[in-house]
């Protein structure tokens, strides 16, 4: 089949970059390499074979057997191609080692996330919704498969059977390869009702050896992200973005960039009240243009800028958390709860900014051409882009085309509610073009620019007290919380703000623990210079911290082990306590930890968070030497999300989601000084390095449930573990991030 | 020559204290005051950040004015130019990252490294006459004479990288010129350390 | 003009010599396996071997690898370590995004080169100057203790 027209929307071949072997590529290119140019290599790759057997828009079998697999998600590093893989593989009874993945074009027609009903991905979602579409996509294609067979040898489609991608008949000893049966298959019609297998019957999903699709290229270097593409005649753009949000260009003497040799333009653009305007340095090298952009001297418009600082705005916040906000959730007499409490604790919480600073610095690779536009990146969000570029063009969505390639991390920054860093690419490519400039152009983010270029995690302020009663039962929360909003004002506002509160900034608050009297509050700033995003795992971020911390005071201050203390809280929701119960049993909780050297001493901390509909209890140990620096030795984790399609896959899961977590629990923080963001790279910006990754045991707990996410279920819980290991240790609270260098103190 | 250094120089509060509860004995003698002033100028370099980062009591080198761990977990290694896989000239060049690759990119000399790990010419932590005595002393200065010392403040890369350190780093309080001329001066009146 | 091998060919340069290796590779050879994540040493995801050394290709300029042999992702596994340092990252399963992995790659086999046996310690030592955002570095340890294992 021509992937011209399977793919729609793309109306070229840009599908199938990820067929192309780079190794392939890289040999013929030879001694003096001038360039990976894939036009070329794309017109080769376009040639499919005309007998390739193509049942739905998830499965393509090629006439030698390869089952291609097209991805509607993002492959971001959480596993999403070999789940999706997996679940078709699983129905089709297909030879793993022969299945291979795509990244399905945009178009929500055909690749939309089930439960946004947009071409999404995000919300760890990607298995959860994609479960039965996935495996009826397989079933499909096998029936069809097992017809084609049946008819050829003239038996029954009940007397075949199939596995590792071979159609077999045991009476007659016959048997066919998918490859083989392909051309056939495609003449048949598409059944409308396939059976799904019996989940005692899987042997794909929940088994431990099903390797990662995506191992092999990206331990080889093969693997394509988009700063690693490159168009015939393409233009790299390295920007100047103004220090503070909302400035604007004043004027730019662009005379000393223009004189570096292989400087080609010099683009001034304009931004939005939601993306950055600011100059363009386009050459056809990175170097190159970065020496460009180095060179100019712009100056700045700061007029309608952002001008305040973070301590200013953590002021404000305090200021708002003193008046009474919005009440988001309400139950029993809050106010008689707390008249007269038997113990009372009041804590204050502080959140930074915080930035997402994935490995592959923010970027797009754009080509407008004959009333479209292409667009290559690696994406979470490709119907919000299409129709947010689609505007900004004055075109059709249809007329944006995008090719999914792998992205370097995302953590949630490549699902852009502005579409802000695509937007950018196109408005330099628009600039681009006024100027005579006709290239495909990449706009590539320095670290710098990734790292001060906003859409951060919010910061927040949490005001709550907890009151006891004399025998030491919970019987009142109140938690009012103070942030900027991620929703308002976005094209996702009506699906997640209800009445004034976005149900991302309070989500978790609170929760599940039964408690009588309780109410959350929120207030939220209205104007704000300052844009903010989703970050892995959104408002769980500071909610389950705030919560499992205050759940951990409250224990103590009953005399009660943390745990059992939970068990009265949680007996309406027994997946919490589930692992909650495994976590502390397979971290020995209730031992005695092993004694440090001379002068430390060590702690064990827990917490347990739902988020995404998943379930995650976390026992950290802590060690804090003499001199207040500490380090999390071993993290014990139990996660139920139901069904656990790839074990191995989740367990990665966990271990990255502690190790993120960690990153922005220790050191993680965007700070403003005057509207100017203090942070660049990562010699102030911080994250965690293998040193400090502490042992990570993943214990997953056995379910027949509808399976749901892990992208982000495991960073929640183990900033409040660490938090509550620190208490056990030293008897003091944080409750101010990050961690820092608090305990030195 | 690189002779097993045994006595260990390791800061410890207890010899700080020992040196602060000494010192003022000496310093009230006319010989101690002189030679005060002829080593405070090399103290004031050697204790500044460009030197002392590097001249360190553990295996972690600083970063920054303030003296900050360096980032990457960076360790000294046995010959103090790294640990294996993680070797100094990883990052650090024979020279300083050119401007065009941002202030902080990494600074570099021809042999950038820090003092082995079996003669590590502590500086950081430090009284006057404990570095003083450390500084002339060929079982810890790694076999130099106080000649060998002038030579080496004049002429070794390494050091002269302190004042040229690139981007907007501070420099030492004195210039490399004026620096020698007092280590001559020092060497030409037989190296006294403050309180002889 | 400049000449060095980059796995096992020849290859000579007469632009600009103060260009950062990595984006010679990477723009000039289209070899992008090599990845830019800083741009100042702080991450390690663009290293690669000069003469067997590890060096951060962003802050190395391209006149540093003169007369030198340069190993890239690409081609690490023309040798016996460099090989058994991938397959062992495929048998655990290392890879997340997998950006950073071409340096942590390269990084893991220039310490095997330089120490059989490492410990943890050793191995945090040596890799800390590689950045993971996705965290993978529970499997990154255990690799390399597999590839030593493999190795011996």
């Amino acid at each position: 089949m021509d992937i011209a027209n399977r793919s729609g929307s793309s109306p070229s071949t840009e599908a199938e970059i990820i067929n192309v072997s780079r190794r392939h590529f890289i040999q013929g290119v030879g001694g003096l390499a001038l360039g990976l140019y894939l036009g070329p290599v794309l017109a080769a790759a376009a040639k499919h074979g005309a007998a390739s057997f193509e049942p739905n828009a998830f499965v393509r079998i090629a006439p030698d057997g390869t089952v291609t697999v097209i991805a509607k998600h993002v492959e971001v590093g959480q596993g999403t191609y070999t789940g999706l893989a997996t679940l078709v593989a699983e129905e089709l009874d297909a030879d793993w080692s022969r299945v291979r993945v795509e990244g399905a074009p945009a178009d929500a027609s055909r690749y939309k996330n089930l439960f946004y009903g947009a071409q999404v991905t995000g919300g760890s979602t990607a298995m959860a919704n994609s479960f039965e579409q996935m495996r009826k996509a397989g079933a499909t294609a096998r029936a069809m498969l097992v017809s084609a067979a049946a008819r050829q040898w003239k038996v029954s489609p009940d007397s075949l059977t199939v596995s590792n991608g071979v159609v077999h008949h045991a009476a007659s000893g016959r048997q066919a390869g998918f490859g083989q049966l392909a051309a056939a298959a495609a003449r048949l019609p598409v059944p409308s009702e396939v059976k799904l297998k019996d989940p005692k019957d899987f042997i794909l999903i929940g088994k431990l050896n099903v390797p990662r699709k995506d191992s092999t290229d990206k331990t080889d270097g093969r693997a394509l992200f988009t700063q690693d593409v490159k168009l015939p005649g393409m233009l790299v753009a390295i920007v100047a973005h103004p220090p503070r949000f909302g400035a604007t260009v004043k004027s730019v003497d662009a005379s000393k960039a223009q004189e570096i040799p292989g400087v080609v333009a010099v683009v001034p653009y304009a931004g939005t009240a939601h993306t950055f305007g600011g100059v363009a340095v386009l050459a056809k090298n990175t170097w190159v243009a970065k020496k460009g952009r180095d060179a100019l001297d712009v100056q700045w418009d700061d007029s309608q800028s952002f001008k305040l600082g973070s301590d200013e705005i953590l002021a404000q916040y305090r200021q708002m958390a003193s008046r009474p906000g919005q009440v988001a959730r309400q139950a029993g007499d809050v106010d008689a709860a707390f008249a007269k409490p038997a113990r009372l604790i009041e804590a204050d919480y502080a959140f930074p900014y915080l930035a997402h600073a994935a490995m592959e610095p923010m970027n797009c690779l754009v080509r407008l051409e004959d009333g479209r536009c292409e667009i290559w990146n690696g994406e979470q969000a490709q119907t919000i882009d299409q129709f947010a570029l689609a505007k900004q063009l004055g075109l059709a969505p249809e007329k944006i085309s995008i090719t999914q390639l792998y992205a370097g991390g995302s953590f949630g920054r490549r699902a852009s509610t502005f579409s802000d860093y695509l937007s950018e690419a196109v408005a330099v490519a628009q600039a681009a073009a006024k100027q005579g400039v006709n290239a495909p152009i990449k706009l590539v983010w320095t670290r710098e620019e990734d790292t001060r270029g906003g859409y951060y995690r919010p910061l927040f302020f949490h005001r709550a007290r907890l009151s006891l009663d004399p025998a030491g039962k919970l019987v009142g929360w109140h938690q009012h919380l103070v942030g900027q909003s991620i929703l308002t004002g976005t094209p996702l506002e009506q699906f997640g703000v209800k009445d004034g509160i976005d149900s991302v900034s309070v989500e978790g608050a609170g929760e599940p623990y039964d408690i009588p009297n309780r109410r959350i509050e929120l207030s939220t700033p209205l104007a704000s210079g300052v844009p903010v995003l989703w970050f892995r795992s959104v408002g769980h971020t500071h909610t389950a911290f705030a919560t499992e911390t205050l759940i951990d005071e409250a224990a103590v201050a009953a005399g009660k082990d943390p745990v059992e203390f939970r068990r009265p809280l949680l007996a309406k929701h027994p997946r919490h306590w589930g692992v909650l119960q495994l976590a502390a049993e397979k971290a020995g909780w209730g031992t005695k930890l092993a004694p440090g050297a001379a002068g430390e001493r060590r702690g064990r901390g827990i917490a347990v968070h739902e988020s995404f509909n998943s379930y995650v209890a976390q026992v950290a140990e802590v060690t804090v030497k003499p001199d207040g620096s500490f380090k999390v030795d071993r993290v014990v984790c139990a996660v139920d999300c139901g069904l656990a399609i790839n074990p191995d896959v989740i367990k990665a899961q966990m271990e990255g989601g502690i190790g993120f977590g960690l990153a922005a629990a220790l050191h993680g923080a965007i700070t403003l000084k005057d509207g100017v963001v203090e942070q660049s790279n990562f010699h102030d910006y911080q994250v965690l390095r293998i040193n400090e990754m502490p042992a990570v045991e993943v214990h997953i707990v056995p379910s027949a449930e509808k399976p749901t996410g892990v992208g982000e279920p495991g960073v929640p819980p183990i900033a409040p573990a660490v938090a509550n290991a620190v208490f056990a240790a030293t008897g003091h609270r944080i409750r101010t991030l990050p961690f820092g260098e608090q305990l030195k103190s | 020559m690189a002779k097993k250094y045994q006595r260990h120089r390791w800061w410890t509060p207890g010899a700080l204290l020992a040196v602060v509860c000494t010192l003022p004995l000496f310093a009230q003698t006319a010989a101690g005051a002189a030679s005060d002033k002829l080593f405070e100028p090399i103290r004031s370099v050697l204790q500044s950040p460009r030197c002392q980062n590097c001249h360190i009591p553990g295996d972690s080198p600083l970063q920054f004015d303030i003296g900050k761990i360096h980032a990457q977990n960076v360790k000294r290694g046995p010959d103090g130019k790294g640990m294996p896989g993680m070797m100094c000239s990883i990052c650090h060049q024979t020279q300083n990252a050119s401007p065009s690759m941002g202030e902080h990119a990494p600074p570099g000399a021809p042999h950038w490294q820090l003092p082995p790990a079996n003669l590590k010419l502590v500086f950081i932590g430090l009284s006057p006459h404990e570095l003083c005595v450390g500084l002339r002393d060929p079982e810890r200065n790694g076999g130099k004479s106080l000649q060998d010392l002038v030579q080496h403040f004049g002429e070794d890369q390494l050091v002269a990288w302190g004042w040229n350190p690139g981007a907007k780093r501070t420099l030492p309080p004195l210039t490399k010129e004026q620096t020698v001329a007092t280590v001559k001066a020092w060497v030409a009146a037989g190296a006294p350390c403050p309180g002889e | 003009m400049v000449k060095f091998t980059i796995n096992g060919k020849a290859h000579s340069f007469d632009g600009d010599l103060a260009m950062p290796l990595l984006w010679y590779l990477r723009d000039e050879l289209a070899m992008t396996g090599t990845k830019y994540g800083c741009g100042m040493a702080l991450c390690g995801a663009c290293t690669v071997h000069l003469d067997g050394q590890s060096v951060r290709s962003c802050v190395t300029p391209v006149s540093a690898a003169d007369g030198k042999k340069i190993t890239t992702i690409e081609g690490v596994d023309a040798e016996r370590i460099g090989r058994a340092v991938q397959a062992a990252w495929r048998k655990l399963q290392v890879v997340q995004c997998g950006y950073c992995q071409s340096g942590q790659i390269m990084t893991a086999t220039a310490l095997l080169a330089a120490n059989k046996n490492p410990s943890d310690a050793d191995i945090d030592a040596a890799m800390s100057g590689n950045i993971c955002r996705c965290a993978t570095y529970v499997r990154i340890r255990a690799a390399i203790h597999e590839a030593a294992r493999s190795l011996a």
